[in-house]
């Protein structure tokens, strides 16, 4: 092999076009779960009485129902195949793989198997995310005691 | 109207490239991804700077994981605000509970309701 069909062939196997490719995917299906968001935010601060901050929790508990379905009716296993991180990062995965959990343990009863492994996939995300929020509240906190900076 | 559903489609999808890279550059699960996501999510809102994002972007803000990292810091940081250091641990889940119990609920409705199939992405 000379040095030109090395260089066609590192081409040919290199991954970087596969991940633009990826991220391309994950910014289309992403962005449209974030669409799909907004018109239910719209929908609660149309006929609710919901600012764009507060319409937040209802718009995430509707699109984790919505999750629900997709998952149970196996779409959203196919559509995590497409998207990559575009159907991972939105809280639908979040659902998603709370719900799968629920799902696939339900043969090993209620107790043990879908209350025990429910936050099976998804419990780092809490756990992560409340230790981090512990973190930075408690710092913040110094920081304002201090004087360093205020709220 | 219009305008609001394109800033959320561009800044929601951006958020998702940003995991896409994590996975595909650092090699790392999905797992470790949304971790590393709500941890960002949570310490941009000690500087502040996540609710101008979400007054900016509304959903495109609010529905990508890192939005659980900010309301996680956001209830722990306003009742510290009123409490002091008890306040931290009080105030945690004060914003950011129904994103879990409605997880917790139709988690439940949805192993009640459907057979596995494998659905696992």
């Amino acid at each position: 092999m000379d040095a030109k069909q090395y260089d066609t062939l590192q081409q040919s196997l290199s991954p970087k076009p596969s991940i633009i490719k990826n991220c391309l995917k994950a910014f289309l299906v992403g962005g449209i779960i974030c669409t799909i968001g907004q018109l239910i935010t719209f929908f609660y601060m149309a006929y609710f009485n919901f600012t764009e901050r507060t319409a937040g929790n209802p718009t995430v508990a509707t699109m984790i129902f919505l999750a629900m379905l997709f998952t149970g009716f196996g779409l959203y296993k196919k559509l995590a195949q497409f998207a990559g991180a575009g159907s991972a990062v939105p809280v639908t995965g979040f659902g998603n793989a709370v719900i799968s959990s629920a799902i696939e343990h339900k043969s090993e009863g209620y107790v043990l198997g879908v209350g025990g492994n429910i936050f099976k996939l998804a419990g780092s995300v809490i756990v992560f995310g409340v230790v981090s929020a512990f973190v930075v509240a408690l710092v913040k906190l110094l920081l304002v005691t201090v004087g360093v900076t205020n709220w | 109207m219009f305008a609001t559903l394109l800033i959320a489609f561009i800044v929601g999808g951006l958020i998702c490239v940003v995991g896409q890279l994590i996975m595909d550059l650092g090699k790392l699960t999905p797992a470790h991804t949304l971790s590393i996501l709500v941890v960002l999510g949570s310490v941009l809102d000690g500087f502040n700077l996540y609710e101008p994002l979400i007054d900016f972007a509304g959903a495109g803000a609010t529905i990508p994981i890192t939005s659980f990292g900010n309301s996680l810091t956001h209830g722990a940081l306003a009742e510290a605000e009123k409490h002091g250091w008890i306040g931290v641990l009080t105030g945690m889940f004060e914003v950011t509970s129904s994103g879990i119990s409605a997880a917790i609920v139709f988690g439940m409705i949805g192993a009640l309701i459907f057979h596995s199939k494998g659905q696992h992405p």
